[in-house]
């Protein structure tokens, strides 16, 4: 088929180091003794755990609950016991832990009652609920939720579907042998994602160095009630970054801080469609996936993994050999280096990648940059990443972001063509981290000034509440006594009468006043001391002796509120 | 002349009116200095400027009568963007008012709590919960870390917890890079 292809500005072109990995079938790996499952795995709010621990659990039973619409569930890769719910050390650049869900195997990988959707019955918002509830993500890298992906929008369709199978980065084939081998299910998986988005062209963009997966896919689509276009595309990084397939494949660009969807495009990852299908086929939710071990191993290759199987375990299966250096979780382009190998597997894993020296040498050390712009020529952003490094590294954060900063991919071209091999995209991951924090700051010193400001409006308006509430009492009391003092005295009432109110209120208070007086003798003479007659000249002189101690300290008591007055 | 001099009065009367009418038609509320300073301070309400929370101080620096660097929850941050709102240099912190500590949010020991609500009161941002002999507690996401409910507590049950990193919250930090020497 021939279609007009376009060319997206700059790229690279590293080796691709296909060849190890992608001749080797795909292999089950083994059941793991225990699986630790991250509750965050996905972009968007972390699953909430729905289990408790020393609970048992069956294959693909809901763990970890989503929580609100950008979120995804998580499910027990295998059946087992819960043993903790508690934060592991989880595949993240930053070696931090966080929430996972542990779980010891049984073996018996018993799996919980599950069922085939109709989803052609469905309305759309259940099915988009149901997947969500499935816990599909993005298989490409960047884990975002699929079901909100699947939803058109306002505009109630999404004229475009892409089926992404470019996977530019080099080492990596999960998705070559995943369309090799299961390329009808994830056609499958493009129908039900079409009925869902209303796509009218769907196109299935694969790097032209992977023949086979093209033949089948074609091969695939020709079996199929509607059209699907499968494309060859160059073999340029990062040619299968979504915003680059859609400009190579239709020559339109996505607009700055704008979705694909706005112009009608939707991208998903080939190992999504193949995990919808099985989610909407078959009722297995999103517990395993495929994942390339390679680099420094004796037997690089795809194993089918559930998800939170230790990274170690699949290394060994693949033969770990002496002289490891390092893992990456991706590409050796994008992918993040990991804090240890007993880290799990999650669903952005699309590759283990072993390092050594020889595979890997250190690079050597950075020179300082000579503004060559060769990092302008290779971005794929159409960037300055020359700009952006000076404003990150000199913290002008404000500059970074009018030069774009945000709408910077990682890809890493910049720092693969530095002469001065400046670790430069270090340097933007920095900046956008930074300038995050500092928006997180702003919204808790606006919710912190907000919540301040009402409290000294409650303040003042609890002050003139109470100041209304006593002036409503006196008025009341004197009102009262107005009336019950105006009958012993009529005669004082009726003297004045050039200033009547003013008399009544100067004999309310007085009245007010007396009435205080007897209420305090009449205190005072209940608490005056019983039981003192006939006593002995003993008692008597006791009791002098405790009146004259009470005097003395009513005495203290009196002189630093004496001083005080004074002050 | 008698004519030029009308000229100029007239003109004068007639600038005068619509500066005057200007005056009060685009009256600006508040001191908009105050604000764009009251900004970027970091909102603690702590008081350790001397002055009873942030917006007293902005406008206490809006005025002259304050300087910029007495904010420790600020930082030297906050000083190097109030002396670039300013036009001034910016100047190390001053160090009677404190200095600057990791951000924290305070923490009742509920076992020890009275319930006797002094720090409900002391608390400049209502984040803490309770009634009088109700045990109290402090809500984290809105606590300032101000330190404010410290002093009042007469059972000593109240301790500041730095805020431990955590995944949603972690930053990638300054790339370190080594230049090679070139000589």
């Amino acid at each position: 088929m021939s279609r007009e292809l376009f060319r997206f500005k700059g790229g690279v072109h590293p080796p691709e180091h296909k060849a190890e990995s992608n001749s080797r079938p795909i292999h089950a790996a083994p059941l793991p003794k225990q699986l630790v499952i991250p509750l965050r795995q996905h972009i968007g709010n972390p699953a909430k755990p729905v289990v408790n621990v020393g609970e048992r659990v069956l294959k693909g039973q809901l763990i970890g609950a989503a929580d609100g619409t950008i979120s995804a569930a998580v499910h027990a890769s295998s059946s087992g016991t819960v043993v903790a719910i508690e934060p592991r050390t989880v595949p993240h650049a930053s070696g931090l832990p966080d929430t996972c869900i542990v779980i010891d195997t049984d073996g018996r990988d018993e799996w919980i009652a599950h069922e085939p959707l109709d989803y052609r019955a469905l309305p759309a918002t259940d099915l988009r609920m149901k997947l969500r509830d499935m816990g599909l993500a993005g298989l490409g890298g960047a884990v975002f939720p699929s079901a909100v992906k699947l939803d058109p929008g306002p505009a109630q369709a999404c004229p475009t579907l892409i089926l992404n199978g470019g996977e530019c980065e080099p080492w990596i084939t999960c998705d070559d042998v995943l369309m090799r081998h299961h390329a009808d299910e994830i056609l499958q998986g493009a129908a039900i994602m079409r009925h869902l988005l209303g796509s009218t062209e769907i196109l299935v963009g694969i790097e032209a160095n992977k023949p086979e997966a093209i033949a089948a896919m074609e091969a695939a689509a020709a079996n199929l009630d509607f059209t699907v276009e499968v494309v060859a595309v160059p073999s340029i990084y990062p040619g299968g970054g979504a915003k680059q397939m859609i400009e190579t494949l239709t020559g339109r660009q996505v607009p700055s801080g704008k979705l694909s969807t706005d112009i009608g495009i939707q991208v998903f990852n080939v190992g999504t469609a193949y995990a919808l299908a099985r989610a909407v086929h078959h009722g297995e939710p999103m517990i395993s996936r495929l994942v390339t071990v390679t680099g420094h191993v004796l037997r690089p290759q795809n194993f089918e993994v559930l998800i939170g199987t230790p990274m170690q375990t699949l290394i060994e299966l693949a033969g770990d050999r002496d002289g490891t250096t390092g893992i990456l979780m991706g590409g050796p382009m994008m992918g993040v280096p990991m804090p240890n190998p007993g880290v799990p597997v999650v669903k952005a894993t699309n590759c283990i990648l072993v390092q050594s020296r020889e595979l890997f040498p250190p690079l050597p050390k950075p020179l300082p940059c000579i503004r060559c712009t060769r990092c302008a020529d290779a971005c794929p952003a159409e960037l300055q990443p020359q700009e952006l490094f000076r404003f990150a590294k000199a913290g002008d954060f404000g500059r970074a972001q009018e030069y774009h900063l945000f709408d910077c991919i990682e890809c890493g071209c910049c720092s693969y063509v530095c002469p001065s091999h400046l670790p430069l995209v270090d340097f933007y991951r920095y900046a956008k981290s930074e300038i995050w924090a500092r928006e997180r700051d702003k919204r808790a010193a606006d919710l912190a000034r907000e919540r301040h400001e009402f409290r000294l409006f409650r303040q003042e308006r609890e002050k003139a509440e109470k100041a209304a509430k006593l002036a409503a009492k006196a008025a009341a009391k004197r009102a009262e006594l107005a009336e019950g003092g105006a009958r012993p005295e009529p005669a004082g009432a009726a003297q004045a009468d050039g200033a009547p109110a003013e008399a009544s209120d100067a004999d309310a208070k007085k009245a007010l006043i007396a009435a205080a007086l007897a209420r305090a003798q009449a205190k005072k003479a209940d608490a005056a001391p019983k039981n003192v007659d006939r006593l002995t000249p003993e008692q008597q002189r006791e009791i002098e002796e405790i009146e004259a101690r009470r005097a003395k300290i009513r005495e203290l008591a009196r002189k630093p509120l004496a001083t005080e007055e004074d002050a | 002349m008698l004519t030029a001099i009308g000229v100029m009065v007239l003109l004068a009367i007639v600038i005068g009116t619509v500066l005057g009418w200007s005056a009060i038609r685009f009256r600006v509320e508040g001191n908009p200095l105050a604000e764009k300073i009251d900004a970027i301070l970091p909102q603690t309400q702590c008081g350790q400027c001397g002055f009873p929370g942030c917006k007293p101080y902005a406008e206490a620096i809006a005025k002259g009568e304050a300087d910029i660097n007495q904010c420790p929850p600020g930082g030297e941050d906050g000083v190097k963007k109030l002396a670039e709102l300013l036009g001034v240099e910016p100047k190390p912190l001053d160090e009677t008012h404190g200095a600057p500590k990791p951000k924290s949010v305070a923490f009742i020991d509920e076992q020890t709590c009275i319930g006797c609500t002094l720090c409900i009161q002391a608390c400049p941002v209502d984040a803490i919960v309770g009634a009088a002999k109700q045990m109290h507690t402090i809500i984290a996401s809105e606590c300032t870390g101000c330190e404010l409910c410290l002093p009042p507590c007469p059972v000593d049950c109240i301790s500041m917890v730095p805020i431990a990193e955590d995944l949603p919250h972690w930053k990638w930090k300054h790339p370190v890079i080594e230049l090679k020497q070139v000589a």
